[in-house]
């Protein structure tokens, strides 16, 4: 696209899409280099220098396009690089391996085998994508773009189908044909609560009001989750036209991106796409030719867990504490500033272009019944291969972990998986193979949440990551409800004493009527979901409770404390230490 | 220590001198609702730190009370009323890096600096804090140190990264 250059129209769209695939057909090779903060923290940008270089050398500049992408999607072995039209995959790489690479591939067409993705259960190396078992059997929607297009070109977008979905929507449908297609798609909310988005849209396009607002929720705090970070950084313009489609079918004039601050190269991806849209016209006034005006701003969170939560986002946008609103009014009937408000979140936003360009009935072939389409997951902890993956809903747990990942790492035996956060639960191998949807997953006591998949192998303590979870809700409660404020200090103060050996009988059950009664008397989502981590262990794990308040004992060997209280009891006949406090007190 | 002491300028400078920089910004965000986050965050970015003198002065331009101002500042754990040092140090503890020798990061971290959480050594390099989750999980045990990040992180290595600093 010539600098400067508007888009007016759809077949001016068209025509960028067209010349930017003739410019392309020269080159025989597509490199595409990670470049998510995963990858750069791993050095990437040498590798790409080397690249270049090598590809300079060797005068293959006309011939091999070099396109620096977002996540490829196999962290645990970066700095990757994966060359097309074969799509092969080199991993660890460093800069000293491409010379190499170059020559043999990109000069003599030979695959240098040795440097490609190794598989270490089958023990060899297996060189394209399409092979690879953390790959095969991904459905790429959402992150169709994400490692392949270089994630700060429009044009690159563009030439993927981009921004056709929303020129087709703004020129061809009515907004209310609109919000019928995502509606009918059966599209849930991808942040975690899984409402259906196109009723969120409907019943803000059906609240009268002059002005109107879209929100992007890019606040990924749930740890574990790192999908919205990898769509943000490696396919910006995807978030942009998902939010164009939002304000259109619901009326919004304006629109708003709130990324949190630990995400600094996702903001700045975003606002160079958004300065990007800006420039051809994609946002601003009078949008290809039409009436519709529409603008985004970033907001960048200030580290404040609870902002994820719609209505403390809300406040924070406002220039408040992130302190949650009582609901109802719902957002879309009275969000920012008062003004009918659609919140979506990121994964969310970028399904919705292909749901418009292929139809609903072809999304809705994905999934099961209770959740339709695919969803992205990231997979951290005890596995062999962590990343992301993005998968049809209803996938077995089992198969992410034991087909995708690869399994355990160093043959460990699986003892529990957290989803949802804190604010979810631990999924133990009895239900490994229940099928991946937002119902289920409740079913057997936790959440999809936002999609993280955090393994645990045999040698982690449950009360231990319990004493984590609860640290972590404590110090993000808000404080305005005296239940969640005070309640998970109690609860936090007997899990602390557990670890230390000064646990005691009935611990257990106070936790959990402590649990119950937080649950029940916490007005927005962090207070009610807060215990959740702590009465999903007692649930599953309750003899490792028990083992830790009578016998002094930690199986995984991470409660030292408790073992000096367990031999200071039994082996030196002293008072044990739980004893010496107890009198003390 | 004492090369770190810059001269002080309060006698001789005016409030609106002081905050020249920040009154400016202000004045272009003027009539923008819910204004006052971002401009918390350039203001720390200019000034380092957020004293109760500046918040008074922001609180004064935005025409709102001190204590609202001051009430958003302290809900934020991104905002700092105390300064920082050169290189502020986050240790990520996140479930995974949690689950992954995080802890013994902070450890580390904190025997070699000879600081707490939250504290700040006493040359003003370094500044200690956790973080909940850079979502680098599939890479841990991170930390981010002024917004770079360093992944799989091993605690034996930590001098290595601090020397890579300077």
């Amino acid at each position: 696209m010539t600098k400067g250059m508007r888009i007016r129209n759809l077949q001016e769209l068209e025509n960028v899409r067209k010349q930017y695939d003739e410019k392309q057909k020269k080159y025989q090779y597509r490199v595409a280099v990670c470049s998510g903060t995963g990858c750069i923290s791993s050095k990437c940008e040498d590798v790409r220098d080397a690249l270049l270089e090598a590809i300079d050398k060797n005068g293959l500049a006309e011939k091999v396009f070099v396109s620096c992408t977002g996540c490829i999607g196999l962290c645990s072995l970066g700095p990757l690089m994966a060359v097309y039209p074969e799509g092969v995959l080199y991993t660890e790489l460093t800069p000293e391996l491409i010379p190499e690479i170059v020559k043999s591939h990109l000069v003599n067409g030979e695959i240098k085998t040795e440097n490609t993705y190794f598989d270490v259960k089958k023990k060899e190396h297996v060189p394209h994508i399409n092979d690879i078992d953390f790959f095969k059997d991904q459905v790429r929607i959402s992150l169709r773009n994400c490692g392949y297009i270089d994630c700060t070109s429009l044009e690159e977008y563009i030439a993927r189908d981009g921004y056709q979905a929303f020129a087709r929507a703004l020129l061809e449908m009515k907004p209310a044909e609109v919000v019928r297609e995502v509606k009918s798609s059966g599209l849930r909310g991808r942040g975690g609560a899984g409402f259906p988005t196109g009723v969120k849209w409907e019943s803000t396009l059906n609240t009268p009001g002059k002005e109107k607002y879209i929100i992007c929720n890019a606040d990924e705090g749930i740890p574990g989750s790192y999908m919205d970070k990898a769509l943000l950084e490696g396919d910006p313009h995807t978030i942009i036209e998902g939010m164009l489609i939002g304000a259109y079918a619901v009326g919004a004039t304006s629109g708003y991106a709130y990324i949190r601050a630990e995400y600094p190269l996702a903001v700045e991806r975003l606002d160079i796409a958004i300065n990007q849209a800006r420039k051809a016209g994609l946002l601003g006034v009078n949008i290809l030719g039409s009436r519709f005006d529409f603008d985004i701003e970033i907001r960048t969170g200030a580290g404040a867990f609870i902002c994820g939560e719609e209505t403390a986002m809300l406040q924070s946008i406002e220039g408040l504490r992130g302190e949650p609103r009582q609901k109802p009014p719902l957002p879309t009937e009275s969000g920012l500033f008062g003004k009918p408000t659609v919140i979506n979140n990121v994964e969310t936003l970028a399904s919705i272009p292909p749901i418009l360009l292929n139809g609903p009935a072809w999304y809705s072939a994905f999934g099961t019944e209770d959740t339709k389409g695919t969803k992205i997951f990231s997979l951290s902890g005890n596995m062999v291969n962590n990343g992301l993956i993005e998968v049809p809903m209803g996938v077995t747990l089992r198969k992410i972990l034991e087909e995708i990942s690869g399994g355990m790492k160093d043959n460990k035996t699986f003892k529990a998986a957290q989803t949802g956060g804190p604010s979810g639960g631990c999924i133990t191998s009895e239900f490994l193979d229940t099928p991946l949807d937002f119902s289920s997953m409740q079913k057997i006591g936790t959440i999809m949440g936002s999609g993280d998949f955090v393994v645990m192998d045999e040698d982690t303590c449950m009360i231990d990551m319990v004493k984590y979870f609860m640290e972590f809700v404590q110090e993000e409660s808000c404080g305005r409800c005296t239940s969640c404020r005070i309640g998970t200090k109690r609860m936090l103060e007997i899990i602390e004493r557990i670890t230390l050996g000064e646990g005691k009988e009935g611990d257990v059950e106070l936790l959990e009527e402590l649990g119950y009664t937080i649950q029940e008397t916490s007005a927005c989502g962090l207070g009610q979901t807060a215990p959740n981590s702590v009465l999903s262990t007692i649930r599953y794990f309750r003899d490792e409770y028990n083992e830790h308040i009578r016998n002094k004992h930690c199986r995984g060997g991470i409660c030292t404390d408790l073992a000096q209280v367990s031999r200071a009891g039994k082996t030196e006949g002293q008072p044990c230490k739980v004893l010496q406090l107890t009198t003390r007190r | 220590m004492s090369t770190m002491v810059k001269p002080c300028k309060c006698a001789t400078e005016t409030k609106e001198e002081l905050y020249y920089k920040i009154s400016e910004i202000i004045e272009d965000y003027r009539g923008k609702e819910g204004s006052l986050i971002p401009i918390l965050h350039i203001a720390q970015g200019i000034y380092g730190y957020l004293t109760p003198e500046l918040l008074q002065f922001i609180a004064e331009k935005l025409d709102m009370p001190f204590s609202k101002v001051y009430g958003v500042a302290t809900f934020y754990s991104y905002f700092t009323i105390t300064p920082r040092g050169e290189y502020t140090i986050r240790v990520c503890l996140g479930t995974s890096c949690y689950l992954q020798g995080g802890k013994k990061v902070l450890a580390q971290l904190k025997k070699q600096l000879g600081i707490e959480i939250g504290q700040t050594t006493p040359d003003g390099k370094y500044t200690l804090e956790v973080v909940r989750c850079i979502g680098e999980c599939g890479i841990a045990p991170n930390i981010s140190i002024n917004n770079t990040s360093f992944t799989q992180v091993d605690p034996d290595k930590i001098g290595e990264i601090l020397e890579s600093l300077s």
